[in-house]
C-alpha cells in the first residue's frame, strides 16, 4: 500500500495538472496535431460557434487552453510594436485580462505575417509568449509577469525582415525557443521557473520558420526535442541542449516535424519518415515525394500520414510505406495546421471555411463545413470537448450546445 | 486631555512615519524595476518589486508612473504590468483612479510616452471623451501614437470639407505632425490633387545625395566579410579619399556621385547605376549636425549592408531579399557637432529568381519618434570634396 501511495505522490509530481484536457503549446501537448481523448462536434454549423471574442491588433498565433482559461497572443498599434497576452474564460468568452508590453525587437514583418504569429506555450502553471519581435514573456495565469526574454534586443541580428514564426514547445522544466534567420540563429533552453537560459546551441545561420516539435520519451532514450531546418532535423537534449543525433538530408523552413507512435514524420523531399533506434541511431522508413505539404505541417492518425498544400489538396499516405492512397482537394487557400480528434481531420482555409473531414483508408469525406467568414491563418486547439480558433478580431469557440 | 492630545499626535506621528517608510519601499521597488537587465538575473527581485509596488494602492500610483521616465524597454515592461495588476485591483475593489492627476500626467510631454499613453488609454475605457480634450494638442508630442491620433483627427476633418482652400491647410497642418509612412502618402495624394506641392523626401529626412564607387567582388557572397578599398581606409582610421581608384570587379572603379529624387529617397543601383550580380558598393554621404546628439538612422534595404558612421561600425546585417521596407532597421547613434561622414557597404548577391533583383537603400536620420532631422546647412551635400579627403 505504501509504494501505491509513494507511485501517486511521484506521478502525481511528474505528470502536469489536467494535461489531457488542455492543450498547451503549437500542435497541441505531444506538438503533433492530435487531440487525444477529444470528441469535438463533427456536424459544424452556425449553432455550434458558442461564443466568439473580441481580440486586440493582429494575431497567427493559435489559442492555448490550460483548465477554464484560453490564452492567445496579438500584436497592435502601427508598428506592431505593442504585444498583448490575453486570458478568456472558456465558458463565456469572457476577457479575463489582455496584458500588455512593448516589443525590445524588431517588429516588421510581412504583409501577411504580424508580430503574434508564434503560438503561445505553457507547463501548466505559467504561459509563455513568443513574438516575431524575439519578445518571450513568461505569465503566471493571473497574468503577473515572472519574466521577460528580450532575444531580439539580446541578439539583435537574430530577426528576418519576413518576420519570425516558430513557437516554443515546453518539455519538463524547460520552454525550447528556435530563433533561426539568415544573419543570426540560435536554439535555448530557458528554465521556466526563472527565465534563465539553461543552454544554447548555435542552429544553421538561414531562415526558417519552423517550430520545434517532441519526441517522446522511451525506455532507452528520455524525451528530446527536434529541431527543424534546411540542413535536416536535430535531435536534442531539452535538459542539456546536447546534440543526440542529427538527420542531414534537408528539410524544408516552413512546415514543421510530427511526431506520431515512434515514426518522426518529416517535411523532407515531399515527405520523409524515420525511426529511432538504438544507440542515437535511426533508420529511414520512406520517402514519397507524392505527399508534399505546404505551410501546413504533416499530421499524422490511425496509420494514415496527411499532408495538405497551400491550394487546399489534402494527401493521404500509408504510415508504413508512405504510399499516396487518396487526395481531397478542399476549397481555398490554407495556411494553418489541420488537427485531429475522434478520427476526424479539422482543417481551416484562409477565407474562414472550416472543413470536418472523415478520413477513409481510400477516400476522404468532407463531413460538413462552417464559414466562419473572416480569415484564419492560425493553426486551432482543441481542449474539454471544444475546438478554438482565431482570427485577427475574434477568438471562436466552436463546441456542440448541450 | 494633554494625555489625550500626546496620544493623538503620537498617533499621528507613527501613521506620517508609517506612510513615510512606505513611500521609501514603494521608491526603492520602483528603483528595482527600472534597474532591470537583459537575461532573466533580476527577475525574482522585479517580481517581490512589482507586490510592492501593487499594494501600495493608488499611492503609489504616480510614483510608478514617473518611474517610466527614460526606462529601458525591458524596466517598461515590468513598470506596466505592476500598472495593469494596480488599475485592475482598483477596478475590482470599486474604487475610481485619480482621475485629474492622471489626465494632467498623460498631457505632461516631458513623461515617458508610454506611460502617458498607458495612462490614456486606461482613462479612455470609462472616459471617451479624454480623447476630444487631449488630442487635438497632440500634433507635435514626443509619442508616435498620440501623434497619429492627432494627424487622423484632422485628415478626418480635412477629408469632409469640399472646399479645398479649406481643407488644404488642415492636410499641411496634418502633414506637419504626421511621422507614419501611410498617413503622410494620404495627405501627399490629397495634397497634390489639389497641386500643392509636397517634399515627402524632406519631410522624412531622407539622404539624398550620395558618392557611390563600386561594383567590387561579392560572389558567392564572400564580399560581406571581405575589406576593399574604402572599408580598408576606414579600417585604418583614415579618411575617405574620393579621388582614390581602386581594383573593382572586373575593372578599375572611382566614385561618382548619384542623387536621388523618389519621394522615399530609394538610391536604386539596379536602375541608376546596374544590377552587377555578386558584387557590392560603398555609398558616403555627410550630414552636418549643430549639436551632438543621438539620432536614428533609418535603413531600408533588401540586400546586405555594414554601415560606419564617423568611423565606426554601427551595425552590419546579412540578410539578401526578405523584403524592404521604410525604417525597416533603426539604428541608434551618437552624432557629433559639424561634419558626420556614413560609409555605406551594400551588397548584392547572385540569386536568379524576380524577386531578387533588387540592389537599392534608403536612409534617413530622425529622431525615436521618426520625426525628420535636417542638416544644419541646407546645403550639406555628399558631393565629391564635401567633408572629405580630395
Amino acid at each position: 500500500m505504501k509504494w501505491i501511495i509513494t507511485f501517486l505522490i511521484v506521478a502525481a509530481g511528474t505528470c502536469p495538472l489536467s494535461l489531457a484536457a488542455d492543450w498547451r503549446q503549437f500542435r497541441g501537448n505531444a506538438a503533433n496535431s492530435v487531440a487525444t481523448g477529444e470528441t469535438l462536434p463533427t456536424e459544424l454549423s452556425g449553432d455550434t460557434i458558442a461564443w466568439k471574442a473580441r481580440l486586440p491588433g493582429r494575431g497567427l498565433s493559435g489559442p492555448i487552453v490550460i483548465g477554464e482559461q484560453v490564452f492567445v497572443s496579438a500584436s497592435s498599434g502601427y508598428a506592431q510594436d505593442r504585444l498583448h497576452v490575453i486570458s478568456i474564460d472558456t465558458a463565456t468568452g469572457t476577457q479575463q485580462w489582455d496584458r500588455e508590453f512593448i516589443a525590445t525587437g524588431r517588429t516588421l514583418t510581412h504583409d501577411k505575417m504580424c508580430n503574434a504569429t508564434p503560438t503561445m506555450a505553457s507547463d501548466g502553471e505559467r504561459v509563455f509568449a513568443f513574438f516575431s519581435s524575439n519578445d518571450l514573456i513568461c505569465l503566471d495565469l493571473a497574468g503577473n509577469l515572472q519574466w521577460f526574454r528580450g532575444f531580439g534586443s539580446e541578439f539583435p541580428n537574430a530577426s528576418n525582415s519576413l518576420g519570425m514564426s516558430s513557437s516554443p514547445v515546453v518539455l519538463g522544466h524547460t520552454v525550447v525557443v528556435q530563433v533561426e534567420s539568415d544573419a543570426e540563429s540560435f536554439a535555448c533552453g530557458i528554465d521556466v521557473e526563472s527565465g534563465v537560459t539553461i543552454w544554447q546551441i548555435d542552429r544553421p545561420r538561414a531562415a526558417n520558420w519552423t517550430s520545434p516539435a517532441i519526441l517522446p520519451a522511451t525506455d532507452q532514450q528520455s524525451a528530446l526535442v527536434l529541431l527543424q531546418s534546411s540542413k535536416g532535423l536535430t535531435a536534442v537534449d531539452p535538459v542539456s541542449g546536447s546534440i543526440v543525433w542529427n538527420f542531414d538530408q534537408g528539410a524544408s523552413t516552413i512546415p514543421s516535424v510530427t511526431v506520431d507512435s515512434g515514426s518522426i514524420v518529416i517535411p523532407s523531399n515531399g515527405l520523409t519518415a524515420i525511426r529511432p533506434g538504438k544507440d542515437n541511431t535511426f533508420e529511414q522508413l520512406w520517402n514519397s515525394s507524392s505527399i508534399s505539404p505546404g505551410t501546413s505541417s504533416p499530421v499524422v492518425v490511425d496509420g494514415l500520414a496527411f499532408a495538405l498544400n497551400s491550394a487546399g489538396v489534402l494527401s493521404a499516405g500509408d504510415i508504413k510505406t508512405g504510399e499516396r492512397l487518396w487526395q481531397l482537394r478542399l476549397r481555398g487557400s490554407f495556411s494553418s495546421t489541420p488537427i485531429t480528434a475522434n478520427g476526424y481531420l479539422y482543417l481551416f482555409n484562409e477565407d474562414g471555411n472550416a472543413f470536418v473531414v472523415k478520413p477513409e483508408k481510400d477516400q476522404g469525406i468532407i463531413v460538413s463545413e462552417l464559414d466562419l467568414a473572416e480569415k484564419i491563418l492560425c493553426s486551432p486547439g482543441a481542449a474539454n470537448g471544444a475546438l478554438y480558433v482565431r482570427s485577427d478580431a475574434h477568438l471562436f469557440k466552436i463546441a456542440e450546445r448541450h | 486631555m494633554e494625555l489625550q492630545i500626546v496620544r493623538i499626535f503620537a498617533f499621528l506621528l507613527t501613521m506620517a512615519l508609517m506612510s513615510a517608510v512606505r513611500a521609501d519601499d514603494i521608491s526603492a521597488a520602483i528603483d528595482v524595476l527600472r534597474a532591470v537587465r537583459p537575461g532573466a538575473a533580476d527577475s525574482a527581485a522585479a517580481r517581490n518589486a512589482v507586490q510592492e509596488v501593487t499594494t501600495g494602492g493608488s499611492q503609489a500610483l504616480l510614483p510608478l508612473l514617473h518611474g517610466f521616465r527614460d526606462a529601458t524597454p525591458l524596466s517598461v515592461n515590468w513598470l506596466r504590468n505592476a500598472f495593469e495588476q494596480m488599475a485592475d485591483a482598483e477596478t475590482k475593489a470599486g474604487r475610481q483612479l485619480p482621475q485629474s492627476e492622471l489626465e494632467a500626467f498623460v498631457a505632461d510631454q516631458s513623461q515617458s510616452p508610454f506611460a502617458r499613453r498607458l495612462v490614456y488609454e486606461t482613462l479612455k475605457r470609462t472616459d471617451p471623451g479624454i480623447e476630444n480634450r487631449l488630442i487635438p494638442d497632440m500634433l507635435l508630442d514626443a509619442s508616435p501614437e498620440f501623434r497619429r491620433d492627432a494627424v487622423a483627427l484632422l485628415m478626418t476633418e480635412a477629408s469632409h470639407l469640399q472646399d479645398a482652400a479649406i481643407a488644404t491647410p488642415l492636410y499641411r497642418k496634418a502633414f506637419s505632425g504626421a511621422v507614419h509612412e501611410d498617413q503622410v502618402k494620404t495627405i501627399a495624394e490629397a495634397l497634390r490633387k489639389h497641386n500643392e506641392e509636397v517634399d515627402i523626401q524632406k519631410h522624412f529626412g531622407f539622404l539624398s545625395q550620395w558618392s557611390i564607387v563600386g561594383p567590387f567582388d561579392n560572389k558567392e557572397e564572400k564580399g560581406f566579410a571581405m575589406a576593399y578599398g574604402p572599408e580598408l581606409e576606414v579600417n585604418a582610421s583614415l579618411d575617405l579619399n574620393l579621388q582614390a581608384e581602386y581594383d573593382g570587379q572586373s575593372a578599375k572603379v572611382r566614385w561618382q556621385s548619384i542623387s536621388t529624387t523618389d519621394d522615399y529617397g530609394v538610391v536604386d543601383i539596379a536602375k541608376q547605376i546596374e544590377n552587377y550580380k555578386g558584387s557590392l558598393m560603398y555609398a558616403t554621404t555627410t550630414w552636418t549636425s549643430n549639436k551632438e546628439q543621438q539620432v536614428e538612422i533609418r535603413l531600408g534595404t533588401p540586400n546586405s549592408w555594414k554601415l560606419w558612421v564617423n568611423g565606426q561600425l554601427v551595425f552590419e546585417r546579412e540578410e539578401y531579399h526578405r523584403s524592404s521596407q521604410l525604417d525597416q532597421y533603426r539604428v541608434p547613434v551618437n552624432l557629433r557637432a559639424g561634419s558626420n561622414t556614413l560609409l555605406l557597404k551594400i551588397c548584392q548577391n547572385s540569386q536568379t529568381q524576380d524577386w531578387a533583383q533588387r540592389y537599392q537603400y534608403q536612409i534617413r536620420i530622425c529622431n525615436s519618434t521618426g520625426s525628420a532631422l535636417l542638416p544644419s546647412s541646407s546645403t550639406a551635400r555628399s558631393e565629391i570634396g564635401s567633408g572629405v579627403r580630395q
